[in-house]
């Protein structure tokens, strides 16, 4: 094999990212697209995209590691998954190798995970049952507003005096933000709000250690949510460079470790 | 590549004889109410059966009854039918769902037993609210309905110790059922069968107790999955000799199985404790989800919850007050988090798996701090999963799923 690459999926329920890692832990490639309803019709063609990207072949694969919702579905090409939560801590510690908290805002669940500064998990939180604070959240809020969901960062920043929505259920907030609407509440301070909302119950899920590293489709679409978690928690935020890659990431991470081929 | 492994789960022969002797047991209480041959009385799970079955009466458990509504998935079809009544989505699925099958006129054991179409008509609704105050409006509602009294024991909650004030509470309230059941059961009790019936139930949950302990073993030969399927005597047979005969054959099982080094789950690689009720249409998924992860399952309160070690034939009735009282459900969380803590180090469990239950707060111990201070007591690490006991529509089967992989690898990567 001419140059061994190791390829992670992220089977997200809103989108597929997939990451391609040299032996020496170097990206050499990625990708990101909508899942659409055929997952392993969209990772194929995520796959193709990031080796292209990478400058390498199939047959270059050395080992592939899935993870996601629909980790299950691309058997095809890895054979065996990790959980995202297993491969966000591994993606984090590869680039924070230090005790942090994870918070990951993805399409439709948010998670939190703790790290120990050797990586270790020492625990874990999902969202429980609803997508109050999630993807979902947002792109309902965006279709209630009747605006496009990549508008709201902007609009966000624009915010003079932020709506608070109170409720934790995405069906009620959306006759909030009908009523603020009927009220003449303005939609850059409606969207400030929607987006308070979505830190305020990521936040609630557990407490936070000292270093904080948020990842995900929301983060990496949306930087003034960082901003204003910044505030929120009172200190700085720590991002990997392509937040919404971290899982992919660690799945590619995970594939090299099997395989032992590490240098370092 | 591969496709993954199908689990292949280990059946219990003894299952046979226990399916044989519930058998029994559910076509006794058809033909008691059928025939009006013995009163029929309906008791919560830890109410005071053993004066019922003293007294003659065939004793049915209703929240048995909803556990099989759960269990079968026929529950969650069932629960909007109680709750278009009035009865909150967020009460006990148990109440609603038994509730739902009632108005509807379906009952699992007319598909499991022929010749049976209805759940037995009661003479008298006995309850105790050790397990909660659902029960005594599930008990409430039969009684407006059929025109059966409906006569209880009150218990006390978040007893840290268990006192003689407590004890004396209780024991008067017991004593005062007894004129009512006379009546209705037209006999007076005899106390020497009380106090047998009493030794017959404390040697079937110590045998209880021993059969869930061969699970200190280490691989454990029966899981969490399989006790809550085989606790079905204990919860409705104890105080009979059938329910002590069965629990010598499955003991002698699992001793076997533990002579010769075989573990419910192969190659177990992690020990995990489950804290709460079982989500009841879920326990095949569940059970192959931990087989195919060679995670055991292996110790639980839930199952653990009908050893009574107080029950004492010699003073039948005070020692019924005192083993009814001494259930987990009812205690502190002082007393919870020691017992839970007690358990951890007994089993050698890895990781511990609280169900918080959408409708059941009493059997969810989530929601004060508590998995937060038993892991700081003890280093083991703790996961929160979302569910119910029967209502599906409470349960994320890929939420629950992600959750206890990352657990399992969590807890794998800690070694």
């Amino acid at each position: 094999m001419s140059k061994p690459v190791f390829v992670g999926l992220d089977i997200g329920s809103s989108r597929t990212k997939v990451a391609v890692v040299d032996s020496e832990k170097r990206l050499l490639g990625h990708d990101i697209r909508k899942s659409g309803t055929d997952f392993a019709v969209t990772a194929a063609a995520c796959l193709e995209a990031s080796l292209a990207m990478a400058g390498a072949t199939r047959d270059e694969i050395a080992n592939a590691v899935s993870t996601g919702y629909g980790r299950a579905n691309v058997a095809f090409v890895t054979g065996h998954h990790k959980t995202e939560i297993g491969c966000l801590a591994k993606g984090c510690h590869h680039r924070f190798p230090e005790a942090i908290t994870i918070i990951d805002i993805g399409g439709q669940d948010n998670k939190v995970i703790k790290l120990e500064p050797d990586g270790r998990r020492s625990g874990f939180k999902m969202n429980r049952k609803c997508a109050a604070g999630t993807g979902a959240f947002l792109e309902e809020m965006a279709y209630r507003l009747d605006i496009p969901l990549e508008e709201m960062d902007g609009l966000a920043r624009r915010s003079t005096e932020m709506v608070k929505l109170g409720s934790y259920c995405t069906v009620f907030s959306a006759t909030e933000v009908l009523e603020n609407i009927r009220n003449g509440k303005k939609v850059t301070d409606i969207v400030k709000g929607v987006f308070y909302s979505v830190i305020k119950r990521v936040l609630e899920m557990d407490s936070t250690t000292e270093r904080v590293v948020m990842t995900g489709g929301v983060v990496a679409h949306n930087p003034y949510i960082v901003e204003m978690a910044e505030e929120m928690i009172g200190r700085s935020v720590m991002l990997p460079e392509l937040p919404q890659l971290a899982g992919a990431v660690g799945a590619a991470l995970y594939a090299l470790d099997e395989k032992g081929e590490t240098n370092g | 590549m591969a496709e993954e492994k199908k689990p292949m789960r280990k059946k219990i022969q003894a299952a046979d004889t226990m399916n044989k002797i519930m058998a029994d047991y559910f076509y006794g209480l058809n033909e008691a109410a059928t025939t009006g041959k013995q009163k029929v009385a309906w008791c919560t799970s830890v109410g005071p059966a053993e004066l019922l079955r003293a007294m003659g009466f065939a004793v049915h458990f209703p929240e048995n009854h909803a556990a099989m509504l759960g269990a079968t998935r026929m529950s969650t079809d069932l629960i909007p039918a109680a709750n278009a009544i009035g009865y909150s989505p967020d009460i006990c699925s148990y109440l609603t769902a038994d509730i739902g099958s009632y108005l509807k006129g379906i009952t699992p054991l007319a598909k499991a037993y022929k010749g049976i179409e209805s759940v037995p008509k009661p003479d008298v609704l006995v309850y105790n609210t050790n397990q909660c105050r659902d029960v005594q409006d599930w008990f409430a509602w039969y009684s407006r309905k059929l025109g059966v009294s409906s006569i209880g024991v009150t218990s006390p909650k978040n007893v840290n110790e268990v006192t003689d004030a407590h004890i004396d509470d209780v024991t008067r309230q017991i004593e005062a059922l007894i004129p009512t059941l006379e009546e209705i059961s037209g006999s007076r009790l005899d106390m020497d069968r009380l106090r047998e019936t009493v030794t017959l139930s404390r040697e079937c949950t110590e045998l209880w107790r021993t059969v869930l302990e061969t699970a200190t073993a280490a691989p454990a030969p029966l899981t969490f999955f399989d006790g809550t399927i085989h606790m079905g005597p204990a919860v409705v047979l104890r105080g009979t000799r059938e329910a002590i005969d069965y629990y010598n054959i499955l003991l002698a099982e699992l001793e076997q199985r533990i002579r010769d080094g075989v573990g419910a789950i192969d190659e177990e690689t992690s020990r995990i404790y489950w804290e709460g009720m079982p989500i009841w249409g879920r326990l095949r998924q569940h059970s192959e989800l931990f087989f195919q992860l060679k995670a055991s399952v292996l110790a639980s309160t839930y199952c653990s919850s009908w050893i009574f070690p107080a029950f004492d034939g010699r003073d039948p009735i005070r020692s019924m007050a005192k083993a009814y009282l001494e259930l987990f459900i009812v205690r502190s969380d002082r007393y919870k988090e020691t017992y839970i803590q007690g358990m951890l180090e007994k089993f050698r469990i890895d990781g511990i798996i609280y169900h918080d239950a959408k409708t059941c707060p009493y059997n969810s111990n989530s929601r004060y701090g508590l998995p937060q201070r038993v892991e700081a007591g003890t280093g083991i690490p703790s996961l929160v999963i979302s569910g119910d006991l029967n209502d599906l529509r409470c349960v994320s089967d890929e939420q629950t799923k992600t959750n206890v992989e990352a657990f399992i690898e969590q807890i794998a990567e800690g070694k």
